[in-house]
């Protein structure tokens, strides 16, 4: 019985095997190593999520009817029955009350979503701080911040289509801030949305950018990345007998396979806990978008939360010329995140230039200590970034402390240039600092305070458990051996060279 | 790992009870036995879910069980790779991306020298090809960016106020003087454009009677204490819903722009950069409000092509 088994799955896999030439890639994608330092599972969230993105949105596309004709509800919830809505509105609300588990797939879509933007963000600050974007890796670090910008938009188009009154403000102030681009903005935000605003096409249009554009290029790029990543294999910290020309850390099989199968249903578990537990999006409550009501005191996602925030702290400012001017949204909108993304995509070729003039290739990585310049331009940055989200609060804020918006306003005027100015030199101290101190940061032991002879007390650090004798590890190559190059050499005849192309004797 | 250290010198043979291989479990026993009541709640959960789901359960069951379920499924996985499997670490030799002069000669003379046979002497198939491509993008872009939609012409210029538009609820009701008391707020599009997000306008009671004066010129635009302002608001487009009327302040919900009523909609906090356009009114013969004109400038948020006019 078990004989027959086996033998039954070795057939099937010699089958496979000699149409493939499995065994001889195989074998290296098992050894393949991953380095163990938790930071890079950072980005596996990113990917996990996007998973579950994909699998919660094709669930959606099953009943969400992207049109904006105008429907009258009658349906599951009451308070809306005989209201006349937009059908992108009216199958939203069906998908909530009406399809089974469906409330809990929408908001498993929305909380994957904001921790898929969320993990991508901490991603690239990881990769930021430890400077794994220098050579050969610039590429891959571009790749990574455009997936940050699509994940940005496929977002914010996710959360508008359901037509309702909050994401509806919002889609009315991307069409502001398109049409206040210089030359073709006002061009550009007709083309966009078919018209002048609001016109009937956005939602169909959002809808198949969101479900289908979008989502192809995402795992384009995403393809790219990990490709990439495998040419390259991972960077990896220092110590542990890692250098520049090996990868130190476990085999995919079956330590990487086990540990990172687990995460990702980590992830998703976590992921539907919170879509369980935590109401996200409950478009019922905030009725179907009119053109003139308003929503008060509602955020967008946390990832436009500081274009909101820049929004609100950007003077009322504008630049007027003959026939033509460039309007206040413009600097908030569009220059504002144009610079920045025009900043982290040039980082890699900026440090290089202008702060290590090292071009060398790395694979080992920098603790952020090692790049005081680098680490302190990279916190005071984000702490502008920090700021400007904060800023997208002024209203509640201004409520809740009961103080007047102006104050709170000019509070986030002043803090957006002065806290980063405080924080780059703070940054930069640490730095130093901890470059003292190498042993900082490193997972702490008891500490045991002993009383000597004399009565003096000294503190000693414990081992790390009763009766732990570190181990002196020798890491162990688990290279193949790869006698296949050596066969080819005996099968080619001796006289024709390896590479080539060679005319067939006539 | 091979002992043939005949080719690979570096390499030493390890034996399978090198530290290597013990696993990172303090106590192999009780690792184990967590694993397992890990796999095992994750299958209660999951069955859960199964009854959650021919029960219609709440989405708090429904979201809970399977999450639950896969949770416990994760930590049962992670927890069997971190702590039973050899612990490692191991290594790999990693090539470096740079090649060497030799290989890169090799490939840019295959190019090269084949490219030079297929291109000598015929620079003008290259040209006629470099111009039939490029004609191709230009046309291909019409279709694909111009069909999109029609060009912008006039239509952020006006709105479909005329001069005698009647000023209209969104019920399509005319609005007259005593529809409203002191204080009040409403919004209101003239009769062939009602609901439009661009014609939609503020009337305003801010007195019980005289003409409101905002600036030279408008000496009639306000009638008997009414004021009717657009109110698509000129920093980024959201309706200005809110009216402080202690302050005659119109309140933006958006980024909290203020504007003063008194003084014709003047911004007075926050990102908006122009006051909001103030439509003319009057009271008609038979009471009900008209407009005097459309607008005098166009309204909502600036863009590119819409004249420097402050
Ligand atoms: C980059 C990946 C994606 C992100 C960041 C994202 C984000 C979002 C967000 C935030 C919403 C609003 C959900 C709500 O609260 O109602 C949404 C809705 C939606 N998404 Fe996605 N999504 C992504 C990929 C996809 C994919 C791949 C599909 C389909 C194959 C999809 C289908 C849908 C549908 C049909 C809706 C509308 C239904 C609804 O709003 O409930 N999404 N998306
Ligand atoms: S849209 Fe009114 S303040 Fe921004």
């Amino acid at each position: 019985m078990d004989e027959g088994r086996n033998g039954m799955i070795d057939a099937i896999y010699n089958w496979i095997d000699n149409r493939l030439a499995l065994s001889k890639s195989g074998r290296h994608l098992l050894n393949k190593i991953f380095p163990d330092h938790w930071s890079f599972m950072i980005g596996e969230i990113a990917l996990y999520s996007f998973i579950v993105l994909l699998i919660s949105g094709i669930f959606l596309t099953l009943y969400f009817v992207p049109s904006e004709a105008i429907v009258t509800y009658h349906g599951a919830y009451k308070p809306l029955d005989g209201m006349r809505v937009s059908e992108a509105y009216a199958s939203t609300i069906n998908l909530t009350f009406a399809v089974r588990g469906g409330l809990f797939m929408r908001q498993l879509h929305h909380w994957a979503a904001n921790i898929f933007v969320g993990s991508i963000v901490v991603h690239m600050l990881r990769v930021f701080f430890t400077g794994a974007f220098r050579r050969p890796r610039e590429a891959n670090w571009m790749i990574g911040a455009t997936l940050l910008i699509l994940a940005i938009f496929n977002g914010f188009l996710g959360y508008s289509i359901p037509d309702d009154l909050v994401s509806g403000t919002g889609i009315r102030i991307a069409f502001s801030i398109l049409e206040s681009i210089p030359f073709v903005g006002t061009n550009l935000a007709f083309f966009l949305f078919g018209g002048n605003y609001p016109g009937t096409d956005i939602i169909p249009r959002f809808f198949i950018l969101h479900v289908l554009i979008l989502p192809l290029i995402i795992l384009g790029l995403l393809a790219g990345h990990l490709g990439m990543l495998v040419k390259h294999k991972h960077a990896q910290f220092k110590g542990r007998g890692a250098r520049n020309d090996n990868v130190v850390g476990s085999p995919l099989w079956p330590n990487y396979a086990a540990k990172a199968g687990g995460f990702f249903f980590l992830t998703t578990g976590v992921t539907a806990i919170l879509a369980a537990l935590v109401q996200i999006n409950p478009i019922w409550q905030y009725g179907p978008y009119v053109p003139y009501k308003v929503s008060y005191a509602v955020q967008p996602d946390w990832y436009m939360g500081w274009l909101d925030g820049a929004l609100r702290v950007m003077p009322a400012w504008e630049i007027h010329l003959p026939g033509h001017m460039v309007p206040n949204v413009f600097f908030p909108g569009i220059l504002l995140p144009g610079v920045t993304f025009t900043l982290i995509y040039l980082w890699p070729f900026i440090e290089a230039k202008f702060i290590t003039h090292d071009y060398s290739e790395h694979h080992l990585l920098d603790q952020p200590r090692d790049n005081p310049l680098r680490t302190s331009i990279g916190a005071a940055v984000f702490a502008f970034y920090f700021v400007l989200f904060g800023a997208s609060a002024t209203d509640v804020l201004a409520n809740y402390l009961q103080v007047s918006l102006n104050v709170v306003l000019w509070v986030f005027r002043i803090s957006c240039i002065v806290i980063p100015i405080i924080v780059f030199p703070v940054a930069y101290k640490i730095c130093l600092e901890l470059q003292k101190t190498p042993d900082a940061g490193k997972r702490k032991r008891h500490v045991i305070i002993v009383r000597d002879p004399e009565g003096a007390y000294h503190s000693v650090e414990s081992a790390e458990y009763v009766g732990y004798v570190a181990p002196e590890l020798n890491p162990v190559d688990i290279e193949e051996v790869d006698l296949q190059p050596e066969i080819d050499a005996l099968n080619t005849p001796k006289e024709t060279p390896q590479d080539g192309i060679y005319q067939v004797p006539r | 790992m091979s002992e043939t250290t005949e080719e690979h010198p570096d390499l030493e043979s390890v034996p399978l009870d090198a530290p290597q291989f013990e696993v990172a479990a303090r106590n192999v026993k009780r690792t184990e036995y967590i694993t397992f009541a890990s796999f095992i709640l994750a299958l209660i959960a999951f069955a859960a879910f199964g009854a959650a789901y021919t029960q219609n359960a709440s989405t708090g069951i429904f979201g809970l069980t399977i999450g639950l379920g896969l949770f416990f499924f994760g930590f049962g996985l992670v927890s069997w790779g971190k702590y039973l499997m050899p612990q490692g670490p191991f290594s790999e030799p990693r090539p470096l991306m740079e090649t060497t002069e030799k290989e890169k000669e090799l490939l840019k003379a295959d190019f090269t020298s084949r490219g030079k046979v297929a291109i000598k002497r015929r620079s003008f198939l290259v040209k006629a090809m470099a111009a039939a491509g490029g004609i191709f993008g230009i046309v291909a872009a019409f279709p694909l960016i111009r069909s999109l939609g029609p060009l912008p012409k006039n239509s952020l210029m006006t709105t479909k106020w005329r001069k005698g538009s009647y000023l209209t609820t969104i019920y399509g009701d005319k609005v007259k003087p005593s529809d409203m008391e002191v204080g009040g707020i409403l919004t209101v599009f003239p009769e062939d454009d009602l609901g439009s997000a661009i014609s939609q306008t503020i009337l305003l009671r801010v007195k019980e009677s005289g003409n409101i004066v905002t600036m030279a010129g408008r000496e009639d635009w306000a009638p008997d204490g009414f004021i009717a302002f657009s109110k698509v608001c000129t920093h980024a487009g959201c309706p200005v819903g809110l009216y402080e009327h202690l302050e005659q302040l119109l309140v933006c919900p958006c980024h909290q722009s203020m504007f003063n009523v008194k003084d014709g909609a003047m911004p007075v906090f926050g990102p908006a950069p122009r006051p909001l356009p103030q439509l003319p009114i009057y009271i008609d013969s038979d009471g009900y409000f008209r407009a005097r004109a459309g607008y005098d400038e166009p309204i909502g948020p600036g863009f590119w092509t819409r004249g420097g006019t402050a």
